[in-house]
């Protein structure tokens, strides 16, 4: 079964239109790239498949390993098994990471079970010694006072901690020094599997030097207007959007 | 999520807890309406000295010249029918020192309550109030042969004279506020304790007030004497059924922290939404002694208290810590006053509200320093979150200092839980209740670190439920 199957999906905004029948499948342990200029619905894309309520479907379907998950809580869908690292994650003041994180744990556990507080310690620091984090951090508040790249870092971190099946990673590469995502690739090249998948959106290529993507998709005005391998991020990268745009207006201009 | 949501009618699942009553049987009861043959009636019940009759007559008087204080306070005061609140129901006047002695109902009411539990696990002594009067009060052994007195106010007043009198309504004079006045009037039921010299309390005494009569007034009268060195942790918790009609609490608390005594004072304030809680408190600190209030609320309709400290001796140190969660329908009017009287008096505050839905939360604080001392400092914090757009929250700050190397400091912050954060969350996992919860507890964090653990839980208890509630 395709972990995620996006159908036919429009979507707008206060009368604003961004996504256009849009269509997307990602197989069970495929890592996709989602690529394109600003403003064309990325991030969109990825608020909406968490259940963001701010927008309005107006037609398609969003097929989580086979459900529906348009109209249902964010809770609901993080519990079916997304995860979306966000482009700027939320300050939370006086949460810290750990309690945080462990909330979110205690959250997928049935009525009645408790988390075992050392197995949790042990796995948290394991998991932020791979991504060179200071042990201190457990401490902090929730991406209080972090810088961009702390904040990124976090992100991985609880992606890594709340095992989901289908990662949508919205810009995590936005704001990182060349040294920060190496080890935030690291960590998310540590969780690809044959059972998880990744939705990774950029707008640089330079992510996809680390994370390896199966299928590149550029979108643009809503939709997906060209798919191919890797090899098609790098002519994006030498070439430019503006390319593939006058390509596709070309294109659509002689229908 | 949505707006809507978050504006949803704040449900009482906590005071849900505390929501059930018995049916009424009472042996005394002074009848509906106030007038001097009510305070007669209560007075010839107590049997009380002839001192303490003519002390709540005068108060009578005080009550009825007194405004209502809607020049600056609430409209909502004006809803309280003085003609239609009983004001003294009990079912006999001397508490039971067992549990099994205490009458069925009000036994089952305090085992609800979770009551003789937190007493077998952490308490020194526990007195429980059931409407006008104590029906259980008990103090462990060892502290009474040490020479610790706790009792209720008519016993403390009969009984020990010579301890508490000097002290009763000294540190609240009767005419302080309307409230004072009528609590002076009509008070019963309460704590009288006194700790003498040197003696430290390990562990804390409490009292719990229950209500559980319909348009009734409870008006118990509280004075805490730690003598030269001795340390107390007093806490109070207070519960009511809900009933349509309005019901009244007035209290008047006074403590004296005689030289380097330390008195702590804890409240988990929870009443009923239909409950008017207008309460007196304040402390009076000796030379290099130490009053400390810790006062959280989130229960009743209206709250409207300061507690205070009077800052009376060389070196004297006083500290209101405050947590105030307004849910729908609720205004927590609440605040500090510190009153500087002698050099290097320091105090700290520390305000934190909550408001929710059109919960209502408002910051009075009065920090007073003259020009005759030297070296005082005063440190005030209020901070306040505000969950939704038609919260309101108001901070009125007075500071008046003069006088030399005095410091002030004064912060203030709003915040809100936006609905990205509340997004934030949920995409984790959590319930909207449970985002909110985290949110809110995050925000009192700091200051609950400062609370004893057994009440920072039962708080903690508290606020995941009226979270989980205020979502629906």
């Amino acid at each position: 079964m395709n972990t995620l199957e996006v159908r036919n999906l429009t979507v707008s905004i206060e009368g604003e239109t961004i996504l256009k029948n849009f269509s997307l499948t990602i197989p069970k342990g495929e890592v996709h790239a989602l690529m394109g200029p600003n403003g064309t619905g990325k991030s969109t894309l990825a608020k909406v498949m968490a259940g963001h309520e701010d927008y309005t479907v107006e037609s398609g379907e969003v097929l989580l390993e086979g459900v529906n998950v348009l109209g249902k809580e964010p809770d609901e869908i993080a519990h079916a098994g997304l995860f979306l690292a966000f482009q700027y994650p939320l300050e939370i003041p006086g949460v810290s990471i750990a309690n945080f994180i462990r909330a979110a744990r205690a959250a997928r556990l049935p009525e009645g079970e408790a988390i075992n507080a050392v197995e949790f310690y042990k796995e948290l620091y394991e998991k932020m010694d791979a991504l060179k984090m200071d042990r201190k951090f457990t401490a902090r508040s929730l991406n209080e006072g972090f810088s961009g790249g702390e904040k990124k870092r976090c992100e991985i971190l609880q992606m890594s901690m709340l095992e989901p099946r289908l990662c949508v990673m919205d810009e995590t590469d936005s704001g990182l020094d060349i040294d920060a995502l190496k080890i935030v690739s690291d960590g998310v090249n540590l969780m690809r599997g044959p059972d998880r998948s990744f939705l990774v959106i950029t707008h640089y290529q330079r992510l996809l030097d680390y994370i390896v993507p199966d299928v590149v998709h550029v979108m643009y005005d809503g939709q997906i207007i060209r798919s191919g391998d890797a090899e098609l991020a790098k002519e994006l990268e030498s070439k430019g959007y503006d390319w593939i745009k006058e390509a596709h207006e070309a294109a659509t201009a002689g229908v | 999520m949505s707006e809507t949501h978050l504006q949803n009618e704040a449900i009482h699942v906590d005071t849900e807890r505390g929501n059930f009553s018995y049916p009424e049987n009472y042996e005394f009861d002074a009848g509906v309406g106030l007038t001097e043959d009510t305070i007669k009636y209560i007075s010839d019940v107590k049997n009380d000295d002839d001192w303490v009759r003519e002390f709540r007559l005068k108060a009578l008087e005080v009550f009825r010249k007194k405004p209502m204080p809607t020049n600056w306070a609430d409209k909502d005061l004006e809803n309280i029918d003085f003609d239609k609140i009983r004001y003294y129901l009990s079912k006999g006047q001397t508490p039971s020192r067992s549990w099994d002695e205490v009458p069925d109902d009000v036994k089952e009411t305090f085992e609800r309550l979770g009551i003789p539990e937190q007493e077998r696990k952490f308490l020194a002594g526990v007195e429980a109030q059931f409407d006008s009067e104590a029906a259980y009060s008990r103090m462990k052994e060892d502290l009474e042969k040490e020479g610790v007195i706790f009792v209720g106010s008519t016993e403390g007043l009969a009984k020990y004279p010579e301890i508490f009198r000097p002290y009763f309504g000294k540190v609240i004079p009767t005419a302080d506020n309307k409230f004072s006045a009528l609590n002076s009037a009509t008070f019963s039921g309460g704590s009288f304790i006194y700790v003498p010299k040197g003696v430290k309390l390990k562990q804390p005494l409490q009292a719990y007030f229950r209500i559980n009569a319909e348009n009734f007034g409870q008006f118990e009268r509280t004075l805490i004497i730690a003598d030269e060195g001795a340390e107390i942790t007093y806490m109070e918790g207070c519960t009511a059924p809900k009933f349509e009609t309005a019901t009244l609490h007035s209290a008047v608390v006074e403590l004296v922290a005689l030289k380097n005594a330390k008195i702590q004072y804890i409240t988990v304030q929870n009443w009923s939404s239909n409950v008017f809680n207008l309460v007196t408190k304040r402390g009076l600190a000796d030379e290099g002694a130490e009053v400390k209030w810790i006062d959280c609320n989130i229960g009743s309709r209206l709250t409207m208290k300061y507690p205070g400290v009077v800052l009376k001796g060389k070196g004297a140190r006083g500290e209101v810590l405050s947590i105030a969660l307004a849910n729908d329908g609720q205004h927590q009017d609440t605040g500090a006053k510190m009153m500087h009287l002698a050099d290097n008096t320091t105090s700290n505050i520390i305000s934190k509200s909550i408001s929710i839905g059109k919960g209502r939360s408002t910051y009075r604080g009065q920090v007073h320093m003259p020009k005759h001392l030297k070296n005082c400092k005063n440190n005030t914090e209020c901070d306040a979150l505000l969950i939704n757009t038609n919260s309101r929250t108001d901070t009125y700050p007075a500071i008046t200092t003069r006088g030399q190397n005095n410091t002030v400091q004064h912060e203030a912050s709003v915040s809100k839980v936006s609905a990205e954060q509340i997004f934030y969350m949920m995409q984790r996992g959590l319930s909207e209740g449970e985002a909110m919860s985290l949110a809110v507890n995050g925000f009192v964090n700091d200051l609950m670190k400062a609370f004893p653990m057994e009440y920072s839980v039962e708080l903690k208890r508290l606020i995941d439920m009226e979270m989980e509630g205020s979502v629906g």
